[in-house]
């Protein structure tokens, strides 16, 4: 945890000291995001959503919210993109306190999260830049289909690529992006390892609190990266570790010793209220084993929920809750059926609690509380039952 | 009133309320074999559909004529309505007369519900329609020829026979005569909307989702030819005014009244704009899947669910504020929509710089009291009219 915030700081620090050192900075999201391709051009990657959830963990997203709505956006709306434009509003000083630069290239990736494309037409209103649109189909059928790919790659060679010559002023080169390839994959093993980590009874690891600080620097900027490379191999010993002990996840407020639930988790964490939301549950001895939201930078493992190996039934061992946040329709829409199905064909209860991201106006702490303890009673009884 | 013209607009405002789809049960029921394929607000390609001798038609939702009991319980209070009365009509058996369903790109909600429509509808044809926000020809254009290609396929399966380049040539020419006449309407209504009032128009328009575009485009011109004869139609002292936001969930008709009641008239909207979202003719030469990849990437209006990749968001509001005489916008979404929530705040901006006055609220599809915004409108409209004679 603290190498990762070091990690993460230190990528603040060199965002600041850009201009200075003549590097190039690209925005761009998280989910679909092209770090190594980035790097291969030596640029700096800067993630707003990053921004947004970091200010929420400061407990400064709530002002920014305001501001964005005091300008005339819309208090129905995404309050990551709120978050961002109001900071961007009031000096655009980053979540560690240092002014962040403005982008030399606003990179879309457009890959299913409608807001996106909105959030950077916002953002194109504001900069005198180039953006790069790289529309990534939906795979409907949960297929990719051979004309999804031509028309990626074709997006890639035809705009992305000479987008990022344009600002670099430099020619593409395919060996350096090979290279972060390399190291990216190094680096997304022992990421899956430490992931999958979580079979065991009880788990080393919580992966959804926890895995926040594990695919942080994955999913940010640092894949592709001898840091990462090195953070990654670090966690791994350090997770070995504590399986050979036996001992449950470390968590801010100490370590789980008793494993009493073990949790799969769909949905995005809320950020304002970080800790204590991770606290109601390891008070409990409640330990998030799988989670959806540590995939939405790239599904690198074919972890419990999408390994044929281990088919939709073995979810009965398992207890499933949402986390459904206020912002993002696209996690949102369809949670309910989801709760339902997974009911239906595991015969195990869901659970739904209802928050935000970073609008610290939608965090009821009594009201999660009181529906996690609910919860966790009920299958408490379940099991006395059995 | 004429009572021809009466009897017209009865009966488009009883298919406007019809959530049984009486009307498409009825032409299915005229031929053996017939299949309806439904689709959610904006663009589908629904020369496809009509081509394999099927009938499109578009699905926005209940309004306010149904109660949500069972469509709830699928979504969070905080989405949009639309969904939930378009999954309460299915549930309760009211999309059965459809034999497929299109879910176009608008949004998350609607994408997301088509993967919803997967699950509990296993049994029938379901796609979403991702259209290209690349617009080069070579790269967006081959997606998007691609994925017709599929459409066509799988359209052709469901109908059950496969529609030749000549049909669809034909449903091209169809169409393009149907949105030639729409438009007609529209700039009729921007000349003189005293006589084709918003509340009528609408209706009218609308019913180009359920009616066979061949007797919706009679409908439209009857309509126009009657309208235009109505004695009593005088030019009034009403603020003239764009209204934008309700491109998917549809507005109740009562607040379209209640505009027009508050002083306001229509003389340009964003409503049910996927029966015209193509703003010019497609060729009706040519290989007819590459006219229609074509007209997809030049000819689409611009609206919130478009990328826009160059330039600043807004230039069409403007452009149809000046074009129409316009003398004020009114944002008019639906609480929740992301799309017209999102793009507001840059459409206020193209607004502010040309100095055009605006105001803004939300509504729901099945939203009842209609007394805030009529009080709104209504000052909106009275400091218009003051402004302009200042």
């Amino acid at each position: 945890m603290l190498l990762q915030k070091e990690m993460i700081a230190g990528h603040y620090r060199a965002l600041a000291n850009a201009a200075e050192e003549g590097r190039k900075v690209v925005y761009t999201f998280v989910p679909g995001n092209l770090t190594e391709l980035m790097r291969s051009f030596d640029v700096l990657p800067l993630l707003p959503e990053i921004n947004a959830l970091q200010s929420g963990m400061r407990k400064l997203s709530g002002g920014y919210i305001s501001e964005a709505e005091k300008q005339g956006h819309s208090e129905d709306v995404c309050t990551y993109v709120k978050c961002d434009i109001g900071m961007l509003k009031k000096g655009n000083v980053g979540p560690t306190g240092e002014k962040l630069p403005e982008p030399d290239l606003l990179l879309l990736s457009y890959t299913g999260c409608f807001t996106f494309m909105k959030w950077f037409e916002l953002l194109r209103q504001e900069y005198d830049c180039p953006v790069a649109m790289l529309h990534v189909p939906y795979q409907a059928d949960g297929l990719i289909h051979d004309h999804h790919r031509d028309y990626i790659v074709e997006q890639l060679e035809t705009e992305v690529i000479p987008k990022l010559e344009q600002v670099t002023g430099r020619r593409f080169d395919e060996d350096r992006l090979r290279e972060r390839l390399a190291l990216s994959v190094q680096a997304e093993d022992d990421l899956v390892w430490v992931l999958e980590s979580a079979k065991n009874v009880p788990s080393p690891i919580d992966a959804y609190f926890g895995g926040v600080y594990y695919i942080g620097p994955m999913f940010t900027a640092f894949r592709g990266t001898q840091e990462g490379v090195d953070y990654y191999r670090t966690l791994r010993a350090e997770i070995e570790e504590r399986l050979a002990q036996g001992r449950g996840p470390i968590t801010p407020h100490g370590e789980v010793e008793r494993e009493r639930y073990r949790l799969v988790m769909e949905g995005p964490p809320n950020w304002t209220s970080f800790r204590d939301f991770w606290q109601m549950f390891s008070d409990e001895g409640a330990v998030v084993v799988a989670s959806s939201y540590t995939k939405v930078g790239g599904l690198y493992d074919r972890g419990f929920r999408h390994d044929p190996g281990r088919p939709l039934a073995t979810l009965a061992e398992y207890c499933f809750m949402i986390n459904s946040v206020k912002s993002c329709n696209s996690f949102s829409v369809g949670q309910l059926l989801m709760l339902r199905q997974l009911e239906e064909r595991t015969g195990v209860p869901g659970g739904f609690i209802e928050s935000d991201l970073v609008d610290p106006r939608y965090f009821s702490a009594a009201n999660i509380k009181n529906r996690i303890e609910s919860y966790l009673q009920m299958l408490e009884q379940k099991r006395g039952a059995a | 009133m004429n009572p021809e013209l009466t009897s017209l607009l009865d009966r488009v405002r009883e298919l406007a309320e019809d959530l049984d789809f009486t009307a498409v049960r009825a032409w299915k029921d005229e031929g053996t074999d017939r299949k309806a394929v439904g689709h959610m607000p904006i663009y589908v390609p629904r020369e496809l559909i009509h081509a394999c001798g099927m009938l499109p038609v578009g699905v926005l939702g209940a309004g306010d004529r149904l109660e949500i009991i069972r469509g709830d319980a699928y979504f969070q209070s905080y989405i949009c309505h639309i969904p939930r009365s378009t999954i309460e009509l299915a549930l309760t058996g009211r999309l059965d007369v459809l034999d497929g369903m299109l879910f176009p790109s608008i949004c998350d909600v609607i994408r997301n519900l088509s993967g919803m429509w997967r699950m509990l509808f296993p049994e029938r044809y379901v796609r979403y329609v991702d259209v290209p926000q690349n617009f080069s020809s070579e790269v967006g254009g081959t997606f998007w020829r691609r994925e017709l290609e599929q459409l066509w396929n799988d359209l052709a399966k469901l109908a059950g026979r496969a529609g030749g380049d000549d049909e669809l040539r034909s449903s091209i020419a169809i169409y393009n005569e149907n949105r030639r006449e729409i438009r007609e309407l529209y700039e009729a209504r921007s000349r003189e909307p005293w006589v084709y009032p918003a509340s009528e128009l609408y209706l009218v328009v609308r019913a180009g989702n359920v009616l066979p575009p061949e007797e919706h485009t009679l409908l439209l011109r009857r309509y126009r030819d009657l309208a235009a004869q109505e004695p009593g139609r005088h030019e009034q002292d009403l603020s003239r005014v764009v209204v934008v936001g309700t491109f998917c969930e549809q507005p109740p008709l009562g607040l379209l009244l209640t505009l027009e009641r508050a002083g306001c008239s229509i003389v340009d909207d964003d409503l049910l704009l996927g029966l015209r979202w193509l703003t010019e003719e497609v060729p009706e030469d040519g290989d007819p899947l590459d006219r229609l990849t074509a007209a997809y990437l030049t000819s689409s209006c611009e609206t919130a669910s478009v990328y826009q990749p160059e330039g600043r968001r807004g230039g069409w509001l403007v452009e149809s504020v000046q074009h129409n005489r316009a003398e004020g916008v009114i944002f008019c979404a639906p609480s929740f929509c992301d799309p017209a929530l999102l793009e507001q705040p840059m459409l206020v901006e193209a607004l502010a710089a040309e100095g055009i006055p605006h105001t803004q609220f939300k509504y729901s599809e099945n939203t009842g009291q209609f007394a805030v915004i009529r009080e709104q409108a209504g000052t909106f409209s009275d400091s218009i009219r003051l402004w302009s004679e200042a």
